[in-house]
C-alpha cells in the first residue's frame, strides 16, 4: 500500500494552475451546487497530477477551502484511498500487482527485482531519485499477469528478463514502450490461436 | 401502531423505530458500542446482531428499521455465536491493559466481554499499535484501545458542530484523529470521553486519580452558567475528583460543557480556609470571634447609606436571601447582584427568564439573537439551538456579531437602528418573523447593557405581545442570563432600582461607600480607595486580595443550595464534600454578625432558612418544574432610543468565575485557545 503518513517536508503553498482551475470548474459543474464536496475525489486527483504525483497538505487545505468542507474530511478521503500518494514518489512510480493471479504467474519475482534494482523497501526513491515502487492489489489486468503499472501505463506479460530491461530503462530515464511483452495484441490470445467459438483472432 | 414480535412476545412500536429500539421497548437489552440514541446511526461495530426470521444472516439491529410483523429473536444460539464472534474480533487488537486503564470499572467493552468474551485468545499474530494523538489539554488518548465505533467523530460533527475529528486510513490501519493533531475547538469536547465505550479517550486531568467504585457520587446542579446543567459530583474524601453529566432531557440532555466538567480542580486550589484580617496592609490569620467583632464594630460605626452589599454569580438562592435579610436587618438598601449595569425589569417573572424553555427551542421556526453569544454565555443552550437547526433548518438571525456559533446565521446589523427597524416593521426579517409560528427572540445581557437597553427590552416585548407572539402556548420573549444566581437574585429583587441619587455602579465608582460587603463577588470592575471591604467567599481571587476581612465560606459543591436556572426552573444542588478549613455556611455567618449587633438570630435553623427562601420564589415553588406562564397582566412601558453599536461583550470563557480562574485545567484550555486563534491568524 502507498504511504498514508504525512511527509515531513511539505511545501508551504499549493494552488491550482490556470488550466487545472478551469478543469476543476468543469468538474464542479457535474454536481449540484449544494453538494460541492462530491467533487473532492477528482480534485484530489487533479492536485496529485499537478504536484508530481503526490498530494501535499497544502493541497488538501486548498481543496477544503475550494469546496468549503472541513479539512479533516479531505484528509480522511486522501488517506483512505490507496491511489492518492501523500509523500513524494519517483518520476516513474512503479506499482507491482501482487494479487493472486499475478502472484501465481510470478509477481513475487518482479517484487524481488524491484527490491534489487530500485530500493530495498517500498515507497523509497531509487538512488538517482527517478523511480520508486510499491505493491498494489489487483489492477484488473489478470489476463496479462504478471503486470505492473508505471504512472498511467500498464506493462504486461512480464518475466524476469523483461522486467529487468524495463526497470533499467526507467532508471536511465529512457522508458520502453508499455503493453504486452509477449507480443499479444491487448489481451488477445497469443499467435493467432483459434478461439473456442471458431473465430480467428480479431 | 405497528407490531413486532421479539422473542415471540408481541409488542407495539412507533413508526420509524429501529429493531434495537423496539427490543428495548420489550425489555430486551442489546449489547452495542457504536449505537447512541443521540447520534446518527453508524452500524459499524456489529455488536447488536440479532436473528430475524427469513433472513439467512443475523442483522444489525441498530441500523435495521423495525417493520410490521417482523419476528426477531435475541436469545438463540445463532445470536450468541454471532455476538461472541464480533467480540472476539474486537478483542483481537484491543490491548489487555484493563489494570492500568482509566476506563476500568465503567468500560462497555469490559462489561460486555464478561458476557460474550472468550476466556482465551486464538489470535497468534502481533497486535496492532497506534500512536497516541494529541487532542488538547482535556482529552487523554490511548489510541491502541480504540475499537472504531466513531461515536466521537459523530458527536463532534453533529452535536458540537466542529468537524475536527475524523478517521484516517482504513481497515486495520484506521485511526481516529483531529486534523494534524490540533486540539478540538469546542466547549463541549469533554463529552467524547463519556461517549467513548472503551478507554481510548479518557479525561486528562482525572488520569489515574481514582477508580469509579471508590468515589462518592452526589447528584447536583452546575453553577458555571445559568443553564443549571444536571451533574454528578464524584468525590474522594474532601476532594472533588470529577464532574459528570446527569441525563435531563429538559435541560442538558446528557452533555455538559467543558467548564462545568473541568473547573472542578479549581475547588482544590486558591481556597480560603481561614479567617483573615488586614493589619498594617497585610492579611493576618485570625479567628471568627475577632472578625465578627471587627465587622460588627465597623457596621455600627458606619451610617447605613454608606454600606453596600454585592453578591456573586455562583451564589445559591438561600445565600442571596439570607444576605438580603441581613442587609435589611442593618438598614442597608444598597445591594446589587449585577456585575455590569444592564437593564432589568423584575415586575414579572416573565421579564427575566428564558420563557420558551430550553426544550421549547426544538419547536422554534425562527430565531433572532439580540446582542447574545449563546455559545459562550450558555453552551448547552447553544447545542440545543444547533440540534434544532439540524432538524428544522430554521432561519437564524443576529443583531451584533457573536462569531462562530457552530451553525449558520445571518447578521441583520450591528446597530440599535436595526432593532428599531424590526420594531417598526421595516426590516428585511419582518416578513419571515410574521410568517413564523414559534419564533424565538433571545436578548443577551450585552444588549441590555447599552443606553438603549430599556428601549430594546420594552420595545421588543411590546412588539412581540402586539404581534401575539406572547400567548398562552408560546412565549417568544427570552432573556439569556449569564450567571447561575441571576434569576434567583431577580426573584428577590436584589438590586437597586434606579432612582434620583444615581445607580449603584455610579456610587461604587465614585467611592460613595465606606463599607463593602462582598459575598462571592469577584467580577465587579472597581478600584479600591478607602473602603473597608469584607469578602465572604470560597476562593482567594480578585476581591480577596483587596479585602480587609476575609470570611471563608463553602463552594457550590460543599453546601446544599437552591438554584433557579435561566428558564426559571428551581433545582437543588446537594453537598458533596465538607467545607474546608474553618469555613462556615453563608447564612450562619450572617447569623453570627446579627447576633453580635442585635443579639438575635436571622434564622433559627436550616429549616427556617429553607422555608423562608422557598416562600420568596415567585410563581414556582416546586423542584424541577417551570413557572406558570403569566400572560394576562403584562405591563408595557417604553425607553429612550439612542443610536448605538450593538457590541457583544466577549467573555473570557475559561476564566469567567473564581472557581474557573483557580483551575489549572481551565487555564491550560485558555492558553490552548489563545494559541489556536494565533495559529489561525498566521495561516
Amino acid at each position: 500500500m502507498s504511504i498514508k503518513k504525512i511527509h515531513d517536508n511539505q511545501p508551504d503553498k499549493f494552488e491550482f494552475t490556470k488550466a487545472n482551475l478551469e478543469l476543476a470548474d468543469k468538474i464542479l459543474k457535474k454536481y449540484p451546487s449544494d453538494q460541492k464536496k462530491s467533487a473532492v475525489m477528482p480534485l484530489l486527483y487533479l492536485a496529485q497530477n499537478q504536484n508530481e504525483n503526490w498530494i501535499p497538505l497544502a493541497a488538501m487545505k486548498y481543496i477544503g477551502k475550494f469546496l468549503s468542507m472541513p479539512y479533516i474530511n479531505v484528509y480522511e478521503i486522501a488517506t483512505f484511498y490507496s491511489m492518492y500518494n501523500l509523500a513524494p514518489v519517483g518520476k516513474y512510480f512503479i506499482q507491482v500487482c501482487t494479487t493472486s493471479p499475478c502472484a501465481l504467474r510470478g509477481a513475487n519475482k518482479l517484487v524481488d527485482i524491484c527490491k534489487e534494482k530500485i530500493s530495498k523497501n517500498q515507497n523509497e526513491l531509487s538512488q538517482n531519485k527517478l523511480c520508486s515502487w510499491t505493491e498494489v492489489e489487483c489492477l484488473g489486468a489478470c489476463i496479462n499477469a504478471p503486470m505492473m503499472q508505471v504512472n498511467e501505463d500498464y506493462y504486461e506479460d512480464l518475466d524476469e528478463t523483461n522486467t529487468k530491461k524495463i526497470l533499467n530503462s526507467f532508471l536511465e530515464d529512457k522508458p520502453l514502450k508499455p503493453g504486452s511483452y509477449r507480443n499479444r495484441k491487448n489481451s488477445a490470445p497469443e499467435k493467432n490461436q483459434i478461439l473456442t467459438n471458431g473465430h480467428k483472432n480479431a | 401502531m405497528p407490531k413486532i414480535f421479539i422473542n415471540n412476545n408481541e409488542i407495539e412500536f412507533k413508526e420509524g423505530m429501529t429493531v434495537l429500539q423496539a427490543c428495548e421497548l420489550a425489555g430486551v437489552e442489546i449489547p452495542r458500542f457504536c449505537y447512541h440514541e443521540r447520534l446518527s446511526i453508524a452500524g459499524n461495530c456489529r455488536m447488536c446482531l440479532v436473528e430475524m426470521e427469513k433472513s439467512a444472516k443475523p442483522i444489525a439491529s441498530c441500523a435495521m428499521p423495525a417493520a410490521e410483523g417482523m419476528k426477531i429473536k435475541t436469545n438463540t444460539k445463532m445470536v450468541e455465536k454471532a455476538r461472541k464472534g464480533v467480540m472476539e474480533f474486537l478483542l483481537v487488537n484491543h490491548p489487555l491493559d484493563c489494570p492500568v486503564c482509566d476506563q476500568g470499572g465503567e468500560c462497555d467493552l469490559q462489561d460486555q466481554s464478561l458476557y460474550y468474551g472468550f476466556d482465551g485468545s486464538r489470535f497468534k499474530e502481533n497486535k496492532r499499535l497506534v500512536k497516541d494523538k494529541y487532542m488538547g489539554p482535556l482529552i487523554k488518548t490511548q489510541m491502541t484501545r480504540c475499537i472504531h465505533c466513531t461515536r466521537c467523530i459523530r458527536f463532534a460533527t453533529e452535536v458540537a458542530g466542529v468537524s475536527e475529528l475524523g478517521a484516517i486510513g482504513r481497515g486495520e490501519d484506521m485511526e481516529i484523529t483531529t486534523y494534524l493533531e490540533k486540539s478540538m475547538t469546542s466547549e463541549l469536547s469533554g463529552n467524547v470521553i463519556d461517549l467513548c465505550p472503551v478507554g481510548a479517550l479518557t479525561s486528562k486531568p482525572y488520569a489515574f486519580e481514582a477508580r469509579p467504585w471508590e468515589l462518592k457520587k452526589t447528584e447536583s446542579i452546575d453553577v458555571m452558567d445559568a443553564v443549571g446543567s444536571n451533574i454528578r459530583v464524584d468525590s474522594y474524601g474532601w476532594e472533588v475528583k470529577r464532574i459528570l453529566p446527569r441525563l435531563n432531557n429538559q435541560i442538558n440532555e446528557e452533555w455538559i460543557s467543558d467548564k462545568t466538567r473541568y473547573a472542578c480542580d479549581g475547588l482544590l486550589k486558591q481556597r480560603l480556609d481561614k479567617v483573615y484580617i488586614r493589619k498594617n496592609n497585610q492579611l493576618v490569620e485570625s479567628s471568627w470571634d475577632d472578625a465578627i467583632n471587627l465587622i460588627s464594630l465597623k457596621i455600627k460605626s458606619t451610617s447605613s447609606e454608606k454600606i453596600a452589599g454585592h453578591v456573586g454569580g455562583l451564589s445559591s438562592f438561600e445565600t442571596i436571601n439570607s444576605f438580603k435579610k441581613f442587609l435589611e436587618e442593618i438598614n442597608v438598601k444598597n445591594y446589587e447582584f449585577r456585575e455590569k449595569d444592564f437593564y432589568v425589569n423584575s415586575d414579572q417573572k416573565m421579564n427575566y427568564i428564558f420563557n420558551s424553555s430550553i426544550q421549547g427551542i426544538e419547536k422554534a421556526d425562527f430565531i433572532l439573537l439580540v446582542g447574545a453569544n449563546p455559545r459562550h454565555e450558555a453552551t448547552i443552550l447553544n447545542a440545543r439551538i444547533r440540534k434544532t437547526y439540524l432538524k428544522n433548518k430554521l432561519p437564524i438571525f443576529s443583531i451584533g456579531d457573536p462569531g462562530d456559533l457552530t451553525y449558520p446565521y445571518k447578521i441583520v446589523g450591528n446597530k440599535t437602528e436595526d432593532i428599531k427597524k424590526i420594531l417598526e416593521g421595516k426590516s428585511e426579517i419582518n416578513d419571515l418573523l410574521k410568517k413564523s409560528k414559534n419564533p424565538l427572540i433571545i436578548i443577551g445581557e450585552s444588549a441590555l447593557e447599552l443606553k438603549s437597553g430599556k428601549y430594546i427590552f420594552e420595545g421588543l416585548k411590546e412588539f412581540l405581545y402586539k404581534n401575539k407572539f406572547i400567548n398562552e402556548d408560546w412565549n417568544s420573549f427570552n432573556i439569556l442570563s449569564q450567571n447561575a444566581a441571576t434569576v434567583g437574585a431577580l426573584d428577590l429583587n436584589f438590586f437597586n432600582k434606579p432612582n434620583g441619587s444615581g445607580s449603584f455602579f455610579d456610587k461604587i465608582n465614585n467611592h460613595n461607600f465606606d463599607l463593602l460587603y462582598l459575598v462571592g463577588s469577584d467580577e465587579l470592575n472597581f478600584q479600591k480607595n478607602n473602603e473597608f471591604i469584607i469578602y465572604q467567599g470560597s476562593h482567594g481571587d480578585r476581591m480577596a486580595q483587596i479585602a480587609d476581612v476575609i470570611l471563608p465560606s463553602p463552594a457550590y459543591t460543599e453546601q446544599n443550595g437552591f438554584f433557579i436556572n435561566l428558564e426559571g426552573r428551581l433545582q437543588k444542588a446537594f453537598k458533596a464534600t465538607n467545607p474546608i478549613g474553618n469555613a462556615k455556611e453563608d447564612w450562619k455567618i450572617f447569623n453570627l454578625i446579627v447576633d453580635k449587633i442585635k443579639n438575635k438570630n436571622l434564622f433559627t435553623n436550616y429549616k427556617t432558612l429553607i422555608e423562608d427562601s422557598l416562600s420568596k420564589i415567585r410563581e414556582n415553588k416546586n423542584i424541577d418544574t417551570l413557572p406558570e406562564p403569566q400572560i394576562k397582566k403584562i405591563h408595557l412601558t417604553s425607553g429612550n432610543f439612542y443610536s448605538e453599536q450593538v457590541l457583544i461583550r466577549p467573555i473570557d470563557y475559561y476564566f469567567s468565575n473564581p472557581v474557573a480562574r483557580a483551575s489549572k485545567t481551565m487555564s491550560d484550555c485558555r492558553i490552548e485557545k489563545i494559541r489556536n486563534s494565533e495559529n489561525r491568524k498566521t495561516g
